[in-house]
Protein backbone atom coordinates (compact mmCIF):
# COMPACT_ATOMS: atom_id res chain seq x y z
CA UNK A 1 0.00 0.00 0.00
CA UNK A 2 1.51 3.71 -0.72
CA UNK A 3 0.19 6.92 -0.58
CA UNK A 4 -2.79 8.26 -1.70
CA UNK A 5 -1.60 9.72 -5.22
CA UNK A 6 -2.99 13.56 -5.19
CA UNK A 7 -1.41 13.46 -2.07
CA UNK A 8 1.94 14.76 -1.06
CA UNK A 9 2.43 15.72 2.62
CA UNK A 10 3.80 19.39 1.53
CA UNK A 11 0.40 19.97 -0.24
CA UNK A 12 -1.39 17.92 2.08
CA UNK A 13 -0.48 20.50 4.97
CA UNK A 14 -0.52 23.29 2.64
CA UNK A 15 -4.39 22.65 2.19
CA UNK A 16 -5.19 22.05 5.33
CA UNK A 17 -4.08 25.55 6.56
CA UNK A 18 -1.03 24.79 8.77
CA UNK A 19 0.41 27.65 9.59
CA UNK A 20 3.18 25.74 12.10
CA UNK A 21 4.47 23.50 9.43
CA UNK A 22 7.79 24.95 10.23
CA UNK A 23 7.67 24.24 13.81
CA UNK A 24 6.81 20.90 13.39
CA UNK A 25 9.88 20.41 11.54
CA UNK A 26 12.19 23.04 12.64
CA UNK A 27 14.14 21.04 15.33
CA UNK A 28 13.61 22.76 18.38
CA UNK A 29 16.04 24.25 20.60
CA UNK A 30 14.77 24.37 24.27
CA UNK A 31 17.26 25.97 26.08
CA UNK A 32 18.05 28.72 23.78
CA UNK A 33 17.27 31.58 26.22
CA UNK A 34 16.05 34.54 24.49
CA UNK A 35 18.22 37.12 27.32
CA UNK A 36 16.48 40.51 26.34
CA UNK A 37 13.20 38.70 27.69
CA UNK A 38 14.60 37.22 30.74
CA UNK A 39 15.95 40.83 31.62
CA UNK A 40 12.61 42.66 31.21
CA UNK A 41 11.26 40.15 33.27
CA UNK A 42 13.92 40.30 35.89
CA UNK A 43 14.47 43.78 36.59
CA UNK A 44 11.39 45.33 38.26
CA UNK A 45 11.82 42.36 40.98
CA UNK A 46 15.38 43.41 41.43
CA UNK A 47 14.97 46.88 41.57
CA UNK A 48 12.44 46.64 44.21
CA UNK A 49 14.67 44.54 45.99
CA UNK A 50 17.87 46.53 46.01
CA UNK A 51 15.98 49.43 46.83
CA UNK A 52 14.61 47.86 49.72
CA UNK A 53 17.74 46.84 51.02
CA UNK A 54 19.13 49.87 50.71
CA UNK A 55 16.40 51.83 52.65
CA UNK A 56 16.68 48.87 55.41
CA UNK A 57 20.59 49.59 55.47
CA UNK A 58 19.74 53.74 55.92
CA UNK A 59 16.97 53.29 58.24
CA UNK A 60 19.27 51.28 60.67
CA UNK A 61 22.03 53.67 60.21
CA UNK A 62 20.08 56.88 60.47
CA UNK A 63 18.30 55.75 63.21
CA UNK A 64 21.14 53.93 64.78
CA UNK A 65 19.84 50.94 65.48
CA UNK A 66 21.31 48.71 67.94
CA UNK A 67 22.52 45.80 66.04
CA UNK A 68 20.56 43.32 68.58
CA UNK A 69 17.56 45.08 67.48
CA UNK A 70 17.62 45.18 63.96
CA UNK A 71 21.08 44.43 61.91
CA UNK A 72 21.18 46.47 58.43
CA UNK A 73 21.43 44.20 55.48
CA UNK A 74 25.42 44.24 55.03
CA UNK A 75 25.56 42.89 59.02
CA UNK A 76 23.73 39.88 57.91
CA UNK A 77 25.73 39.27 54.79
CA UNK A 78 29.24 39.89 56.84
CA UNK A 79 27.88 37.55 59.60
CA UNK A 80 26.75 34.65 56.99
CA UNK A 81 30.22 34.78 55.31
CA UNK A 82 31.66 34.73 59.11
CA UNK A 83 29.64 31.78 60.43
CA UNK A 84 29.37 29.65 57.35
CA UNK A 85 31.56 27.28 59.61
CA UNK A 86 28.68 26.93 62.01
CA UNK A 87 25.55 27.54 59.18
CA UNK A 88 26.31 25.25 56.80
CA UNK A 89 26.56 22.49 58.78
CA UNK A 90 23.18 22.90 59.85
CA UNK A 91 21.93 23.89 56.02
CA UNK A 92 22.92 20.38 54.85
CA UNK A 93 20.96 19.31 57.91
CA UNK A 94 17.97 21.05 57.42
CA UNK A 95 17.84 20.05 53.37
CA UNK A 96 18.45 16.66 54.28
CA UNK A 97 15.60 16.01 55.99
CA UNK A 98 13.44 18.41 53.83
CA UNK A 99 14.98 16.21 50.53
CA UNK A 100 14.07 12.73 52.51
CA UNK A 101 10.73 14.27 53.31
CA UNK A 102 9.99 15.34 50.14
CA UNK A 103 10.75 11.99 48.61
CA UNK A 104 9.14 9.71 50.99
CA UNK A 105 6.26 12.43 50.79
CA UNK A 106 6.38 11.88 46.70
CA UNK A 107 6.82 7.93 46.61
CA UNK A 108 3.75 7.72 49.31
CA UNK A 109 1.86 10.43 47.44
CA UNK A 110 1.47 8.86 44.32
CA UNK A 111 1.17 5.15 46.00
CA UNK A 112 -1.83 6.76 48.07
CA UNK A 113 -3.65 8.38 44.97
CA UNK A 114 -2.88 5.55 42.83
CA UNK A 115 -4.50 3.21 45.58
CA UNK A 116 -7.56 6.08 46.03
CA UNK A 117 -8.21 5.51 41.53
CA UNK A 118 -8.45 1.98 42.19
CA UNK A 119 -11.41 2.12 43.76
CA UNK A 120 -14.15 4.93 45.01
CA UNK A 121 -14.67 3.25 48.49
CA UNK A 122 -11.24 3.26 49.40
CA UNK A 123 -10.64 6.57 48.32
CA UNK A 124 -14.32 7.67 49.68
CA UNK A 125 -12.75 5.56 53.05
CA UNK A 126 -9.29 6.88 52.98
CA UNK A 127 -9.56 10.91 51.61
CA UNK A 128 -10.81 12.26 55.19
CA UNK A 129 -8.26 11.31 56.96
CA UNK A 130 -5.79 12.64 54.47
CA UNK A 131 -7.08 16.11 54.95
CA UNK A 132 -7.44 15.56 59.14
CA UNK A 133 -3.85 15.03 59.04
CA UNK A 134 -3.09 18.14 56.60
CA UNK A 135 -5.76 20.47 58.63
CA UNK A 136 -4.12 19.85 61.81
CA UNK A 137 -1.10 22.36 62.40
CA UNK A 138 2.42 20.50 62.55
CA UNK A 139 3.21 22.48 65.47
CA UNK A 140 0.18 20.83 67.51
CA UNK A 141 1.44 17.50 66.75
CA UNK A 142 5.02 18.12 66.42
CA UNK A 143 5.74 17.72 70.21
CA UNK A 144 3.65 14.05 70.35
CA UNK A 145 5.40 12.93 67.46
CA UNK A 146 8.88 13.54 69.05
CA UNK A 147 8.14 12.16 72.33
CA UNK A 148 7.10 8.63 70.72
CA UNK A 149 9.88 8.95 67.90
CA UNK A 150 12.82 8.89 70.02
CA UNK A 151 15.26 9.40 66.77
CA UNK A 152 14.99 12.45 66.06
CA UNK A 153 16.43 12.77 62.44
CA UNK A 154 13.40 10.52 61.69
CA UNK A 155 10.70 11.85 64.23
CA UNK A 156 11.76 15.47 61.91
CA UNK A 157 11.40 13.57 58.50
CA UNK A 158 7.93 12.41 60.03
CA UNK A 159 6.65 15.92 60.52
CA UNK A 160 7.80 17.46 57.23
CA UNK A 161 6.23 14.47 55.77
CA UNK A 162 3.11 15.38 57.00
CA UNK A 163 3.05 18.43 56.04
CA UNK A 164 4.53 17.30 52.41
CA UNK A 165 2.18 14.82 51.06
CA UNK A 166 -1.04 16.21 51.20
CA UNK A 167 -0.29 18.29 48.12
CA UNK A 168 1.05 15.40 46.08
CA UNK A 169 -2.49 12.97 46.94
CA UNK A 170 -5.33 15.65 46.62
CA UNK A 171 -3.60 16.67 43.13
CA UNK A 172 -2.18 13.66 41.69
CA UNK A 173 -5.74 11.94 42.22
CA UNK A 174 -7.34 14.28 40.46
CA UNK A 175 -5.31 13.82 37.72
CA UNK A 176 -5.33 10.51 37.93
CA UNK A 177 -8.90 11.21 37.57
CA UNK A 178 -9.23 13.83 35.02
CA UNK A 179 -8.37 11.31 31.76
CA UNK A 180 -10.18 12.26 28.69
CA UNK A 181 -12.98 10.35 28.14
CA UNK A 182 -13.18 9.85 24.44
CA UNK A 183 -9.36 8.29 24.92
CA UNK A 184 -11.17 6.13 27.57
CA UNK A 185 -13.61 4.62 24.98
CA UNK A 186 -10.84 4.77 22.52
CA UNK A 187 -9.31 2.62 24.92
CA UNK A 188 -12.34 0.37 26.02
CA UNK A 189 -12.43 -0.12 22.24
CA UNK A 190 -9.76 -1.78 21.00
CA UNK A 191 -10.06 -3.74 24.46
CA UNK A 192 -6.84 -2.23 26.38
CA UNK A 193 -6.74 -3.97 30.17
CA UNK A 194 -6.94 -2.02 33.64
CA UNK A 195 -3.42 -1.75 33.95
CA UNK A 196 -2.90 -0.97 30.23
CA UNK A 197 -5.06 2.04 30.66
CA UNK A 198 -3.61 3.26 33.77
CA UNK A 199 0.34 3.25 31.91
CA UNK A 200 -0.91 4.86 28.79
CA UNK A 201 -3.57 6.93 29.54
CA UNK A 202 -4.03 8.02 33.20
CA UNK A 203 -0.38 8.33 34.39
CA UNK A 204 0.52 10.81 31.36
CA UNK A 205 -3.24 12.60 32.25
CA UNK A 206 -1.97 12.85 36.05
CA UNK A 207 1.77 14.08 35.16
CA UNK A 208 0.83 18.46 34.66
CA UNK A 209 -1.37 17.75 38.53
CA UNK A 210 1.44 15.44 40.11
CA UNK A 211 4.31 18.35 39.27
CA UNK A 212 2.08 21.07 40.18
CA UNK A 213 1.58 19.40 43.32
CA UNK A 214 5.28 18.63 44.05
CA UNK A 215 5.88 22.33 43.27
CA UNK A 216 3.93 23.17 46.49
CA UNK A 217 5.15 20.23 48.70
CA UNK A 218 8.59 21.63 48.29
CA UNK A 219 8.18 24.43 49.99
CA UNK A 220 6.45 22.94 51.99
CA UNK A 221 8.28 20.12 53.17
CA UNK A 222 10.76 22.51 54.25
CA UNK A 223 8.43 24.69 56.36
CA UNK A 224 7.73 21.18 57.99
CA UNK A 225 10.95 20.62 58.64
CA UNK A 226 11.91 24.03 59.82
CA UNK A 227 8.92 23.79 62.32
CA UNK A 228 10.15 20.35 63.47
CA UNK A 229 13.02 21.85 64.27
CA UNK A 230 11.91 24.37 66.14
CA UNK A 231 9.78 22.14 68.41
CA UNK A 232 12.66 19.24 68.58
CA UNK A 233 15.15 22.28 69.38
CA UNK A 234 18.28 19.66 69.54
CA UNK A 235 21.58 21.31 69.73
CA UNK A 236 24.82 19.71 68.88
CA UNK A 237 26.19 18.88 65.52
CA UNK A 238 23.05 17.32 64.69
CA UNK A 239 21.24 20.24 64.58
CA UNK A 240 19.54 22.03 61.88
CA UNK A 241 18.98 25.48 60.66
CA UNK A 242 15.96 26.47 62.79
CA UNK A 243 18.28 25.44 65.87
CA UNK A 244 20.92 28.31 64.93
CA UNK A 245 18.22 30.84 65.46
CA UNK A 246 16.69 29.73 68.42
CA UNK A 247 20.28 29.51 69.86
CA UNK A 248 20.86 33.08 68.31
CA UNK A 249 17.81 34.27 69.60
CA UNK A 250 18.87 33.14 73.16
CA UNK A 251 22.36 34.85 72.89
CA UNK A 252 21.49 37.61 71.29
CA UNK A 253 23.37 36.97 68.13
CA UNK A 254 20.37 38.38 66.04
CA UNK A 255 23.06 39.03 63.04
CA UNK A 256 23.24 35.62 63.02
CA UNK A 257 19.84 34.82 63.06
CA UNK A 258 19.20 36.46 59.99
CA UNK A 259 21.82 34.78 58.48
CA UNK A 260 19.93 31.35 59.09
CA UNK A 261 16.55 32.70 58.23
CA UNK A 262 18.28 33.98 54.70
CA UNK A 263 19.64 30.50 54.05
CA UNK A 264 16.52 28.88 54.47
CA UNK A 265 14.40 31.45 52.59
CA UNK A 266 17.11 30.72 50.06
CA UNK A 267 16.62 27.29 49.76
CA UNK A 268 12.99 27.27 49.85
CA UNK A 269 13.61 29.63 46.40
CA UNK A 270 15.89 27.16 44.95
CA UNK A 271 13.69 24.30 45.73
CA UNK A 272 11.22 26.14 44.21
CA UNK A 273 12.88 26.85 40.91
CA UNK A 274 14.41 23.42 40.82
CA UNK A 275 11.16 21.76 40.63
CA UNK A 276 9.46 24.29 38.63
CA UNK A 277 12.58 23.49 36.01
CA UNK A 278 11.78 19.84 36.07
CA UNK A 279 8.13 20.33 35.52
CA UNK A 280 8.86 22.47 32.40
CA UNK A 281 11.23 20.04 31.22
CA UNK A 282 9.18 17.53 31.50
CA UNK A 283 5.94 19.06 29.98
CA UNK A 284 7.77 20.91 27.29
CA UNK A 285 6.81 19.06 24.52
CA UNK A 286 3.18 18.80 24.69
CA UNK A 287 1.07 21.06 27.74
CA UNK A 288 -0.55 24.37 27.22
CA UNK A 289 1.21 25.26 30.86
CA UNK A 290 4.90 25.03 28.93
CA UNK A 291 4.04 26.25 25.99
CA UNK A 292 5.08 29.91 24.65
CA UNK A 293 2.35 30.96 22.70
CA UNK A 294 3.60 31.96 19.39
CA UNK A 295 2.59 34.74 16.78
CA UNK B 1 -27.20 -5.46 -1.82
CA UNK B 2 -24.17 -7.52 -1.01
CA UNK B 3 -23.21 -9.83 2.30
CA UNK B 4 -24.01 -7.64 5.62
CA UNK B 5 -21.33 -7.10 7.51
CA UNK B 6 -23.51 -6.04 10.61
CA UNK B 7 -27.15 -5.93 11.12
CA UNK B 8 -29.67 -3.46 13.61
CA UNK B 9 -32.30 -5.31 14.18
CA UNK B 10 -35.56 -3.69 15.86
CA UNK B 11 -33.13 -1.39 18.24
CA UNK B 12 -33.98 0.41 21.48
CA UNK B 13 -31.62 2.63 23.46
CA UNK B 14 -32.68 3.85 26.44
CA UNK B 15 -30.44 5.84 28.37
CA UNK B 16 -29.96 6.13 32.07
CA UNK B 17 -31.48 9.47 32.57
CA UNK B 18 -34.83 8.10 30.95
CA UNK B 19 -33.82 9.57 27.41
CA UNK B 20 -34.73 7.35 24.78
CA UNK B 21 -31.83 7.59 21.87
CA UNK B 22 -33.25 5.03 19.49
CA UNK B 23 -36.57 3.45 18.89
CA UNK B 24 -37.01 0.23 16.93
CA UNK B 25 -34.04 1.08 14.56
CA UNK B 26 -33.04 -1.16 11.67
CA UNK B 27 -29.79 -0.86 9.96
CA UNK B 28 -27.90 -3.56 7.86
CA UNK B 29 -24.59 -2.56 6.82
CA UNK B 30 -23.69 -4.35 3.80
CA UNK B 31 -19.96 -4.95 2.94
CA UNK B 32 -17.85 -2.79 1.10
CA UNK B 33 -20.36 0.05 1.40
CA UNK B 34 -20.04 3.72 2.25
CA UNK B 35 -23.06 4.39 3.73
CA UNK B 36 -23.98 7.90 5.64
CA UNK B 37 -26.47 8.09 8.79
CA UNK B 38 -27.75 11.27 7.76
CA UNK B 39 -30.17 13.06 10.60
CA UNK B 40 -30.82 16.10 12.49
CA UNK B 41 -28.78 17.01 15.81
CA UNK B 42 -29.67 14.73 19.05
CA UNK B 43 -31.16 12.26 16.79
CA UNK B 44 -28.56 9.05 17.96
CA UNK B 45 -26.93 8.79 14.78
CA UNK B 46 -23.68 8.65 16.96
CA UNK B 47 -25.53 6.39 19.45
CA UNK B 48 -25.74 4.06 16.69
CA UNK B 49 -22.32 3.99 16.10
CA UNK B 50 -21.38 3.75 19.47
CA UNK B 51 -23.59 0.40 19.99
CA UNK B 52 -21.91 -1.08 17.03
CA UNK B 53 -18.32 0.15 18.04
CA UNK B 54 -19.71 -1.79 21.55
CA UNK B 55 -19.15 1.23 23.44
CA UNK B 56 -22.55 0.27 25.00
CA UNK B 57 -25.46 -2.18 25.33
CA UNK B 58 -28.99 -1.78 23.57
CA UNK B 59 -31.91 -1.51 25.55
CA UNK B 60 -33.71 -3.94 23.71
CA UNK B 61 -33.26 -5.34 19.73
CA UNK B 62 -30.29 -7.11 18.75
CA UNK B 63 -27.09 -6.48 17.29
CA UNK B 64 -26.00 -9.65 14.25
CA UNK B 65 -22.83 -9.81 12.83
CA UNK B 66 -23.39 -12.58 10.39
CA UNK B 67 -19.33 -12.92 9.56
CA UNK B 68 -19.26 -14.06 13.16
CA UNK B 69 -20.10 -15.46 16.00
CA UNK B 70 -21.76 -12.14 17.85
CA UNK B 71 -19.80 -9.00 19.17
CA UNK B 72 -17.65 -11.35 21.12
CA UNK B 73 -16.80 -13.04 17.88
CA UNK B 74 -15.56 -10.22 16.27
CA UNK B 75 -11.66 -9.97 16.23
CA UNK B 76 -10.89 -7.08 18.66
CA UNK B 77 -9.73 -4.39 16.16
CA UNK B 78 -11.52 -4.86 12.73
CA UNK B 79 -13.33 -2.13 13.83
CA UNK B 80 -11.68 1.06 13.31
CA UNK B 81 -13.07 4.16 15.03
CA UNK B 82 -12.85 8.25 14.44
CA UNK B 83 -14.42 10.32 17.01
CA UNK B 84 -15.79 14.10 16.12
CA UNK B 85 -12.66 15.65 18.02
CA UNK B 86 -9.15 14.44 16.96
CA UNK B 87 -9.23 12.53 20.51
CA UNK B 88 -5.52 12.45 20.41
CA UNK B 89 -2.92 11.69 23.46
CA UNK B 90 -0.91 15.44 23.64
CA UNK B 91 1.78 13.53 25.53
CA UNK B 92 2.39 11.04 22.44
CA UNK B 93 4.29 12.06 18.98
CA UNK B 94 2.14 11.28 15.98
CA UNK B 95 4.11 8.13 15.96
CA UNK B 96 2.96 6.87 19.15
CA UNK B 97 -0.23 8.47 18.89
CA UNK B 98 -1.28 6.30 15.49
CA UNK B 99 0.91 2.93 17.28
CA UNK B 100 -1.65 2.81 20.16
CA UNK B 101 -3.90 0.08 18.91
CA UNK B 102 -1.34 -1.91 18.14
CA UNK B 103 0.58 -1.55 21.24
CA UNK B 104 -2.60 -2.46 23.00
CA UNK B 105 -2.78 -5.34 20.85
CA UNK B 106 0.85 -6.43 21.58
CA UNK B 107 1.87 -6.66 18.06
CA UNK B 108 5.93 -6.46 18.35
CA UNK B 109 7.40 -3.38 18.18
CA UNK B 110 9.27 -4.06 14.40
CA UNK B 111 6.15 -5.23 12.69
CA UNK B 112 3.85 -2.58 14.37
CA UNK B 113 6.80 0.68 13.28
CA UNK B 114 5.93 -0.60 9.42
CA UNK B 115 2.15 -0.55 9.55
CA UNK B 116 1.93 2.93 11.90
CA UNK B 117 4.48 4.60 8.76
CA UNK B 118 2.24 2.76 6.07
CA UNK B 119 -1.18 4.52 8.20
CA UNK B 120 0.57 7.64 8.16
CA UNK B 121 1.48 7.63 4.45
CA UNK B 122 -2.11 6.49 3.72
CA UNK B 123 -3.28 9.84 5.46
CA UNK B 124 -0.36 11.91 3.66
CA UNK B 125 1.25 12.85 6.75
CA UNK B 126 4.84 11.19 6.34
CA UNK B 127 7.40 13.36 7.83
CA UNK B 128 5.22 14.40 10.45
CA UNK B 129 5.85 11.29 12.52
CA UNK B 130 7.65 12.84 15.52
CA UNK B 131 5.64 16.09 15.83
CA UNK B 132 3.28 16.01 18.70
CA UNK B 133 -0.54 17.12 18.49
CA UNK B 134 -0.08 20.51 19.11
CA UNK B 135 1.91 21.38 16.67
CA UNK B 136 -0.17 20.54 14.16
CA UNK B 137 -3.56 21.86 12.60
CA UNK B 138 -7.16 20.86 13.32
CA UNK B 139 -7.52 18.80 9.42
CA UNK B 140 -3.92 17.43 10.47
CA UNK B 141 -5.18 16.17 13.90
CA UNK B 142 -8.18 14.44 12.57
CA UNK B 143 -5.88 12.89 9.63
CA UNK B 144 -3.52 11.33 12.39
CA UNK B 145 -6.81 10.22 14.07
CA UNK B 146 -7.74 8.35 10.67
CA UNK B 147 -4.34 6.47 10.19
CA UNK B 148 -5.23 5.73 13.68
CA UNK B 149 -8.59 4.10 13.11
CA UNK B 150 -6.35 2.01 9.73
CA UNK B 151 -3.36 0.78 11.65
CA UNK B 152 -5.38 -2.08 12.41
CA UNK B 153 -6.89 -3.01 8.79
CA UNK B 154 -9.98 -3.04 10.27
CA UNK B 155 -12.88 -4.47 8.12
CA UNK B 156 -15.51 -1.69 9.41
CA UNK B 157 -14.94 2.05 9.68
CA UNK B 158 -16.73 3.67 11.72
CA UNK B 159 -16.29 7.70 11.62
CA UNK B 160 -18.45 10.01 14.06
CA UNK B 161 -18.90 13.13 12.17
CA UNK B 162 -15.33 13.34 11.71
CA UNK B 163 -14.67 16.68 9.86
CA UNK B 164 -17.48 18.64 11.66
CA UNK B 165 -15.49 21.09 13.54
CA UNK B 166 -13.15 21.86 10.65
CA UNK B 167 -13.75 24.48 7.85
CA UNK B 168 -14.94 23.68 4.36
CA UNK B 169 -11.62 23.95 2.24
CA UNK B 170 -10.15 21.30 5.08
CA UNK B 171 -13.22 19.39 4.82
CA UNK B 172 -13.68 18.83 1.21
CA UNK B 173 -10.07 17.95 0.48
CA UNK B 174 -10.20 15.59 3.60
CA UNK B 175 -13.60 14.30 2.15
CA UNK B 176 -11.66 13.62 -1.04
CA UNK B 177 -8.97 11.90 0.58
CA UNK B 178 -11.43 9.47 2.29
CA UNK B 179 -13.11 8.74 -0.83
CA UNK B 180 -9.78 7.99 -2.86
CA UNK B 181 -8.89 5.54 0.11
CA UNK B 182 -12.18 3.76 0.46
CA UNK B 183 -12.01 3.04 -3.38
CA UNK B 184 -8.68 1.87 -3.24
CA UNK B 185 -9.12 -0.39 0.17
CA UNK B 186 -12.77 -1.06 -0.26
CA UNK B 187 -13.51 -1.61 4.01
CA UNK B 188 -17.22 -1.04 4.88
CA UNK B 189 -17.22 2.83 5.98
CA UNK B 190 -20.55 4.29 8.33
CA UNK B 191 -19.58 7.85 8.17
CA UNK B 192 -22.70 9.97 10.36
CA UNK B 193 -23.02 13.32 9.35
CA UNK B 194 -25.69 16.03 9.76
CA UNK B 195 -24.62 17.52 6.53
CA UNK B 196 -26.69 16.92 3.15
CA UNK B 197 -23.86 17.97 0.60
CA UNK B 198 -21.33 15.44 2.44
CA UNK B 199 -23.42 12.38 2.71
CA UNK B 200 -24.40 12.62 -0.85
CA UNK B 201 -20.56 13.55 -2.32
CA UNK B 202 -19.42 10.37 0.00
CA UNK B 203 -21.65 7.86 0.08
CA UNK B 204 -23.23 4.46 -2.00
CA UNK B 205 -26.34 4.42 0.61
CA UNK B 206 -27.77 6.85 2.79
CA UNK B 207 -29.68 5.98 5.57
CA UNK B 208 -31.95 9.30 6.58
CA UNK B 209 -32.81 8.78 10.53
CA UNK B 210 -36.07 10.77 11.91
CA UNK B 211 -35.32 12.79 15.32
CA UNK B 212 -35.46 11.86 18.58
CA UNK B 213 -36.28 8.80 19.40
CA UNK B 214 -33.98 7.56 16.19
CA UNK B 215 -35.29 5.51 13.68
CA UNK B 216 -33.87 5.31 9.87
CA UNK B 217 -36.93 6.33 8.11
CA UNK B 218 -35.63 6.01 4.52
CA UNK B 219 -33.18 4.97 2.77
CA UNK B 220 -31.76 6.16 -0.56
CA UNK B 221 -28.34 4.72 -2.64
CA UNK B 222 -26.56 7.19 -4.65
CA UNK B 223 -26.05 5.53 -7.63
CA UNK B 224 -22.97 7.31 -9.08
CA UNK B 225 -19.96 6.60 -10.41
CA UNK B 226 -16.86 6.22 -8.81
CA UNK B 227 -14.51 7.67 -8.38
CA UNK B 228 -16.10 11.11 -7.54
CA UNK B 229 -13.88 14.61 -7.43
CA UNK B 230 -14.97 18.00 -7.61
CA UNK B 231 -16.73 17.63 -10.96
CA UNK B 232 -19.32 15.79 -9.03
CA UNK B 233 -20.26 18.17 -6.83
CA UNK B 234 -21.48 20.53 -9.38
CA UNK B 235 -23.06 18.12 -11.66
CA UNK B 236 -26.90 18.26 -11.66
CA UNK B 237 -26.72 14.23 -10.76
CA UNK B 238 -25.62 15.52 -7.59
CA UNK B 239 -27.89 18.59 -7.16
CA UNK B 240 -30.79 16.07 -7.98
CA UNK B 241 -29.66 14.15 -5.05
CA UNK B 242 -29.00 16.67 -2.71
CA UNK B 243 -32.56 17.71 -3.67
CA UNK B 244 -34.09 14.44 -3.10
CA UNK B 245 -32.01 14.05 0.24
CA UNK B 246 -32.87 17.08 1.60
CA UNK B 247 -36.78 16.31 1.02
CA UNK B 248 -36.42 13.43 2.79
CA UNK B 249 -34.64 14.67 5.78
CA UNK B 250 -37.12 17.10 5.53
CA UNK B 251 -40.24 14.56 5.86
CA UNK B 252 -37.90 12.48 8.52
CA UNK B 253 -37.68 15.28 10.88
CA UNK B 254 -41.64 16.48 10.71
CA UNK B 255 -42.41 12.91 10.75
Amino acid sequence: MSSIPSVEPERAAKNVGVRDTEAARAPRKPWRVDLGWAVRRALPPIVIGAAGLVAWELVVRLNQIPYYILPGPLLVLRTLVQDWGTLYPSLLVTLAITGAALLVATIAGVLISILFTQSRLVELSLFPYAVILQVTPIVAIAPLIIIWVRNIPVALLICAWLVAFFPIVSNTTLGLNSADHNLLNLMQLYGASRRQIFWYLRLPSAMPYFLGGLRISGGLALIGAVVAEFVAGTGGAQSGLAYRILESGYTMQIPRMFAALLMITGSGIFIFLALTALSHLILRKWHESAVTREG
Amino acid sequence: MSRAVVQLQNVDKVYGNGVVALRHLDLDVGEGEFLSLLGPSGCGKSTVLRLVAGLGEVSGGRIEWPGGNGRKGLPQGDVGFVFQEPTLMPWATVFKNVQLPLRLRGVPPDEAAARVREAIAMVGLDGFERAYPRELSGGMKMRVSIARALVTHPRLLLLDEPFASLDEITRFKLDNDLLALWAKQRWTVVFVTHSVYESVYLSTRIAVMTARPGRTASDVPIEAPSPRDDAFRTSTLYNDYCRLVSARLAEATRA
